[in-house]
């Protein structure tokens, strides 16, 4: 249990140090908030009712930043061969670093959320819904970006594969963490159903995930 | 713990790399493999490693220990992350291996190998001598009862070569096996050799 | 008696296979034929959307087929993965390109369908979209195929993937039921409406059989065109690895 700790810490502070990825997805998702203003025009009526959708998006592109490197730097310089060989179950290893790669990437996006939201008027409940929503279903994002990860690790370029690979299977997610953010603001839709179908989405993921992760970074060894 | 290959057939990426390969190495044994280049020498060594299924043929280990892992893996690669200080690597990897001791086991381990002087610096400065030495610190964090080390003495000087051979023959007197592929001369007598791909 | 594993072998299957395709594939012009004629002309116009039903012949049996080509390539990763089966692999690769072309009818005749049923080229009802999503995910997958280099480890990992998507598409078609639901009033689309005329549903069935057919008859094809593609590659392999004998004693000599 102590290694699997010293993987989430280690995975956290390669992220943080020179080098490591954590800055820049959080620059890009305020880079995307930042845009989109400009392509849908400044009509701040317009941005505060379509604000939440816009974070929710802006936060699924940020989530696949830096899954290329998750597995495939561990592929490539040996560490996940010592894994395997270091007696320990290889899930807890893609679980660790699965969990230090939100802590890293998806936490800083959820904590930035309600910040970038005023800058799209989005009103204060709906920045509460949003953050809330986000907290619960980015996780399943890194989780199902995980498998992403993992199957492109073998691959030398395999940023853009996993954009393809990962973004239909991430549809649920957006769809009910959206609907369950704007259920929380406007009163006809509902708030519970999406909520609780977004937080059995990030349950299912983190039960079946990191296993295929697993299996398909064994399978992808040579 | 006693490990046995029989009959061990390898493919990798659509070709035959080797056929009937039988091996076996209990305490105390040093297996030299030996062959030309592209035999299959690294392959043995991670299909014995569990890095690689045989196409067909067992492998077992008699005796092996019920916790923690069985062998040690010393290859090519280094698996070190640049940007971590070398105490924070082997701090690391003592955490995984489950390696009891405290702390100390990490300057003891660098003192061993002759980096202690780097332990604060990040691995990323450290040459390619160094690196390797970093490496075989990591062989000596937890006690496993075999050793494979796929040619460990490349990139090491003189005094590297040195010290490899006293680690392993250390390793082989506590009761250790090693299985070692290179195809210049080991820096200890091995008592066994196993040399691959001469019917080809 | 043919038994699965005589069938197993890829030889034996080259030699079944190539004696079958012919007659599946003309099967499936006749089918096709017969289908196209009583679709076209011996068929009813609908009272409402005229003769633009008939684009419904068309686009039922290839939305069929996107789903059944899936299920086929779900059951085939199930092979390589446990059973590690050549075939397999060679199977759900060769199935993906065609379910993905089977996908993408579905769609245009969808959306040709649209134009006049709704005014419209694109609606994003909730089939539409569990459509569009499904053919995402069958270009994801032959990408994947092609970014590697050595077949049998492209199709493990595939197949993971394929296995993967296998589970998803029912959570994916819920999420986008549910939020077209949310989204729309029913009453915009009506799908399915009054059950369907017997008249309307021979040429639906004659072209179901045919599209099926066809779909068999291209599936062995590429299969064998892929077997082909691995023997050669194969044959490269050991070509590049084994110099002969003349030639190493050329080199050897100092000479080219």
């Amino acid at each position: 249990m102590s290694g699997f700790f010293a993987i989430v810490r280690q995975t956290l502070s390669l992220s943080l140090r020179a080098g490591g990825g954590a800055i820049v997805g959080l620059v890009f998702f305020l880079a995307v908030v930042t845009v989109i203003p400009f392509g849908v025009g400044p009509d701040l009526n317009l941005l505060g009712r379509i604000g939440p959708a816009i974070l929710w998006i802006g936060a699924l592109l940020a989530s696949l930043l830096g899954l290329e490197r998750l597995f495939a730097a561990d592929r490539e310089d040996g560490t996940l061969d010592l894994f395997i060989v270091s007696g320990e179950p290889l899930v807890l290893f893609v679980l660790a670093r699965t969990i230090g790669h939100w802590l890293a990437t998806g936490l800083p996006v959820v904590v930035a959320a309600p910040v970038l939201g005023l800058l799209l008027d989005v009103e204060p409940l709906a920045l509460g819904a949003v953050t809330l929503t986000l907290l619960v279903g980015s996780p399943a994002l890194t989780l199902i970006g995980s498998v992403g990860a993992a199957l492109t690790a073998g691959l030398a370029r395999g940023g853009t594969m996993i954009a393809v690979l990962v973004l239909p299977l991430a549809v649920p997610v957006l769809i009910f963490g959206v609907s369950a953010t704007n259920g929380a603001i406007a009163d006809p839709e509902p708030f519970t159903a999406p909520f609780l179908l977004l937080a059995a989405g990030t349950l299912m993921a983190a039960a079946l995930a990191p296993a295929t992760a697993a299996f398909a970074l064994k399978l992808g060894l040579e | 713990m006693t490990t046995l290959g029989e009959h061990l057939v390898c493919e990798r990426g659509g070709r035959t790399v080797f056929t009937d390969v039988s091996f076996s190495v209990g305490p105390g044994e040093i297996l030299a493999l030996r062959g030309p280049n592209g035999s299959g020498k690294s392959s043995l060594l991670r299909l014995v490693a569990g890095l690689l299924p045989p196409a067909s043929g067992r492998l077992s280990f008699a005796g092996a220990p019920e916790e923690g892992g069985r062998l040690h893996y010393f290859g090519h690669a280094d698996a070190l992350k640049p940007a971590l200080t070398l105490r924070e690597t082997l701090g690391f990897w003592r955490a995984i291996f489950g390696g009891g001791a405290g702390e100390a086991a990490e300057f003891e381990a660098a003192a061993r190998v002759g980096i202690e002087h780097a332990l604060d610096l990040p691995v990323g400065v450290l040459s390619a001598g160094q690196r390797r030495r970093a490496g075989l610190a990591r062989l000596l964090l937890a006690a496993r009862p075999l050793w494979l080390l796929d040619e460990p003495t490349s990139a090491l000087d003189r005094q590297g070569e040195a010290l490899v051979g006293a680690m392993i023959a250390g390793h082989v007197a506590a009761g250790g096996a090693v299985i070692a592929a290179t195809h210049l001369e080991l820096p200890v007598a091995a008592t066994r050799s196993l040399t691959l791909g001469e019917s080809a | 008696m043919w038994s699965l594993t005589q069938l197993a072998n890829p030889t034996r299957f080259l030699g079944l296979s190539g004696r079958v395709l012919p007659w599946v594939a003309g099967a499936s012009a006749l089918c096709l034929a017969a289908g196209l004629y009583l679709s076209l002309f011996a068929s009813p116009a609908d009272y409402q959307q005229g003769d633009s039903v008939r684009i419904m012949y068309i686009h039922v049996p290839a939305a069929w087929l996107a789903m059944f080509c899936y299920t086929l390539m779900a059951v085939s990763a199930v092979g390589t993965l446990v059973w590690r089966h050549p075939l397999a692999d060679v199977s759900a690769k060769a199935a993906a390109p065609i379910g993905a072309a089977f996908t993408f009818m579905a769609l245009v005749t969808g959306s040709l369908w649209g134009k006049p049923t709704w005014g419209t080229w694109w609606v994003w009802d909730a089939r539409l979209t569990s459509v569009l999503v499904l053919l995402i995910m069958y270009l994801g997958l032959i990408a994947l195929w092609r970014a590697f280099e050595e077949p049998a480890r492209a199709g493990r990992i595939v197949a993971v993937l394929i296995l993967v998507g296998f589970v998803n598409i029912p959570i994916i078609k819920f999420s986008v039921d549910w939020w077209n639901t949310l989204h729309q009033p029913a009453s915009v689309l009506r799908m399915g409406g009054p059950s369907i005329d017997p008249s309307m549903l021979l040429p639906l069935l004659v072209m179901a059989v045919g599209f099926t057919l066809l779909f068999v008859a291209l599936h062995l094809a590429a299969m064998r065109a892929e077997i082909f593609r691995r023997r050669l590659r194969t044959a490269q392999l050991v070509a590049a690895h084994r110099r002969p004998v003349g030639a190493a004693a050329a080199a050897a000599q100092g000479g080219l």
